[in-house]
């Protein structure tokens, strides 16, 4: 089902680059959304990716030939289902390097995932005097969960800061860790900032200091970065489908099996049960211990469709040209008089520049470029406790896919001058 | 005119670089505040009474030009009214801005006053919240129970 043929048959349209930049990795016709229309610079995309064909395609044929519950009907549609689930989950694993593909809990998304961690594990394990770590760095749906899963638990919540080019400090990291520490969860990359994390190098740092669990919100990982679980060093990693060009809805959660295996269950519900007596039940193998009721087969059949259509793009090649993007992005912004860009260096980020314009407020400046069809986030990204560190109540965030290009960052630079202009009227 | 400069005109960027009756009062009766989520507006509102006359209203905040602007011209135009005078000059208020009434002609006053210059608004309807926002908070700090923030969410 792989769409990488296409992909590379060179039908990227010729462009008037006013840059020596990239021209898109995927061309634009490749998503019925951005091939409607030919205007639009879709700027968000690390809000939520535009849909490939291919993913469309695959949703379609699914709900078209193979729809039926699966796990439960002796009859072929359901064994077609079940199949169709089943592959699904090992065509996601294989692309995020998880070679035990039964520890990969198909979810909602990130937030979900978080809060399934939380709610078995970090009930379980985590109690009065104990620590729980995150950064300042973290969305929310990290932040707030082990925040409240700390206050619920009697245990410290820590957080630990950045430094002044918004990468985690790892010696302030270090010093909060230690025999109390249960939970250490952080970004491997920041949805506000595009900072990537060395994931590998906070998880050792952890596991020398702490028996604390290695726990990594991969909502903005996944969809840039190549990603192989199994090498990261982390016990669990989580992130969303719809990111990933999949259909909104999707996710996974990737754990260590002695974790999950010993884990109690968070739902309860059809499928995730072995025997149900009138006073005890048993649970259910994994993954299906962890997924409670009717799967989502539909989506979980679009985000591996997604999965195939990155893997043949290839990930090295997407974040090669997101930071080359954001290279030319921040070197045209950076040139325009007022404007701050947030964060660290092009070659320590995935394709998102977050900046703030002086005396323009990034609301202002999301509606000025909405008007020449450039859309940008502006707010705080569901990081205010980032927010509050920069000193800013919110910033307006431009970020890169696969199908973005010069001319995007063009758009944005137009429009960020005449804002300028605008109120400086 | 075009949409934003009609949004942006220069009685908004005016009020927004220099907003009046800015500044927290000595003395108020009345407080509230307001805050919008989704961009993360957030402003206070201090009303002084008269009886049932607004003597003075005053308000600090953080928000984008239309917000700000809006709550500078609020500060000004409800200033000496009564309360259900303030009401109603809210309900007009947000019928402009929704575009449920139409704004005067150009160089005619109407019963908006100055607060006409937020028509672009409409054109806009998710701006409509941040237009709206100090309104909410002085209703707030006006008829409710003093407690929890207001919020346009």
């Amino acid at each position: 089902m792989s769409s990488s043929a296409s992909l590379h048959s060179g039908a990227t349209p010729a462009l008037i680059a006013p840059l020596a930049a990239p021209l898109p990795l995927a061309p634009r016709d490749a998503f019925p959304l951005l091939a409607a229309d030919p205007a639009l610079r879709y700027l968000d995309s690390a809000a939520t990716a535009q849909k490939p064909r291919a993913v469309l395609d695959a949703l379609r044929h699914y709900y078209e030939t193979a729809n039926a519950n699966p796990h439960r009907g002796a009859y072929r549609l359901s064994v077609a289902a079940t199949d169709a689930y089943h592959d699904a989950r090992a065509r996601v694993a294989r692309f995020v390097g998880l070679r035990d593909a039964d520890c990969l809990l198909f979810v909602r998304g990130t937030t979900e995932a978080m809060n399934l961690v939380a709610g078995s594990w970090g009930q379980a394990h985590v109690g009065p005097g104990d620590e729980v770590v995150v950064t300042r760095m973290d969305h929310h749906a990290t932040f707030v969960t082990w925040q409240q899963l700390a206050h619920a638990r009697g245990a410290a919540f820590r957080i630990a800061e950045l430094t002044p080019d918004g990468r985690v400090d790892l010696d302030h990291l270090a010093s909060l860790l230690g025999p109390r520490t249960k939970v250490v969860a952080f970004p491997h990359v920041s949805n506000a900032l595009g900072t990537v994390n060395p994931v590998r190098e906070i998880a050792a740092l952890v596991r020398e200091r702490s028996d604390a669990i290695v726990v990594v919100d991969g909502a903005q990982g996944v969809p840039h970065l190549p990603v192989e679980f199994d090498r990261l060093g982390a016990d669990f990693y989580a992130f969303s489908g719809h990111k990933v060009g999949g259909p909104m809805g999707s996710g996974a959660l990737l754990g260590r099996r002695a974790l999950l295996e010993a884990m109690p269950p968070w739902q309860f519900g059809g499928d995730m049960i072995a025997f149900v007596g009138d006073e005890v039940t048993t649970w259910n193998a994994l993954p299906h211990k962890f997924e409670a009721g009717t799967p989502n087969v539909g989506d979980a059949v679009g985000l591996a469709a997604a999965c195939d259509f990155l893997a043949g793009l290839g990930m090295d090649a997407v974040i090669a040209h997101e930071r080359a993007l954001v290279a030319a992005a921040m070197e045209r912004l950076g040139a325009i008089e007022g404007v701050r860009v947030h964060g660290p260096a092009a070659d320590q980020r995935s394709g998102v520049v977050s900046f703030s314009m002086a005396d323009v407020h990034p609301h202002d400046l999301a509606t000025i470029l909405d008007e020449r069809g450039v859309c940008i986030r502006a707010g705080h990204h569901c990081a205010q406790p980032l927010m509050r560190s920069l000193g800013v109540p919110a910033t307006a965030r431009a970020s890169f896919w696969v199908y973005s290009d010069a001319a995007d960052v063009e758009a944005l630079a137009e429009g960020l001058e005449s804002a300028r202009r605008l109120f400086a009227a | 005119m075009s949409d934003l400069t009609e949004l942006y005109q220069s009685v908004i960027l005016d009020h927004n670089r220099k907003p009046r009756n800015h500044g927290a009062p000595e003395r108020f009766d009345a407080t509230a505040d307001g805050r919008n989520t989704l961009c993360g507006d957030a402003l206070t509102v201090w009303v002084a009474l008269d009886g049932d006359t607004l003597a003075d209203v005053r308000f600090v905040g953080e928000g984008c030009a239309i917000s700000k602007a809006s709550a500078s011209l609020m500060t000004q135009a409800v200033k000496g009214k009564s309360r259900a005078e303030a009401d109603a000059l809210f309900e007009r208020f947000h019928a402009l801005v929704t575009g449920r009434e139409a704004p005067p002609a150009e160089g005619v006053r109407g019963p908006l006053g100055p607060l006409a210059a937020l028509a672009g608004v409409s054109r806009f309807p998710i701006r409509v919240k941040c237009a709206s926002l100090a309104w909410h908070t002085l209703q707030a700090a006006l008829h409710r129970e003093p407690g929890a923030p207001v919020t346009t969410e």
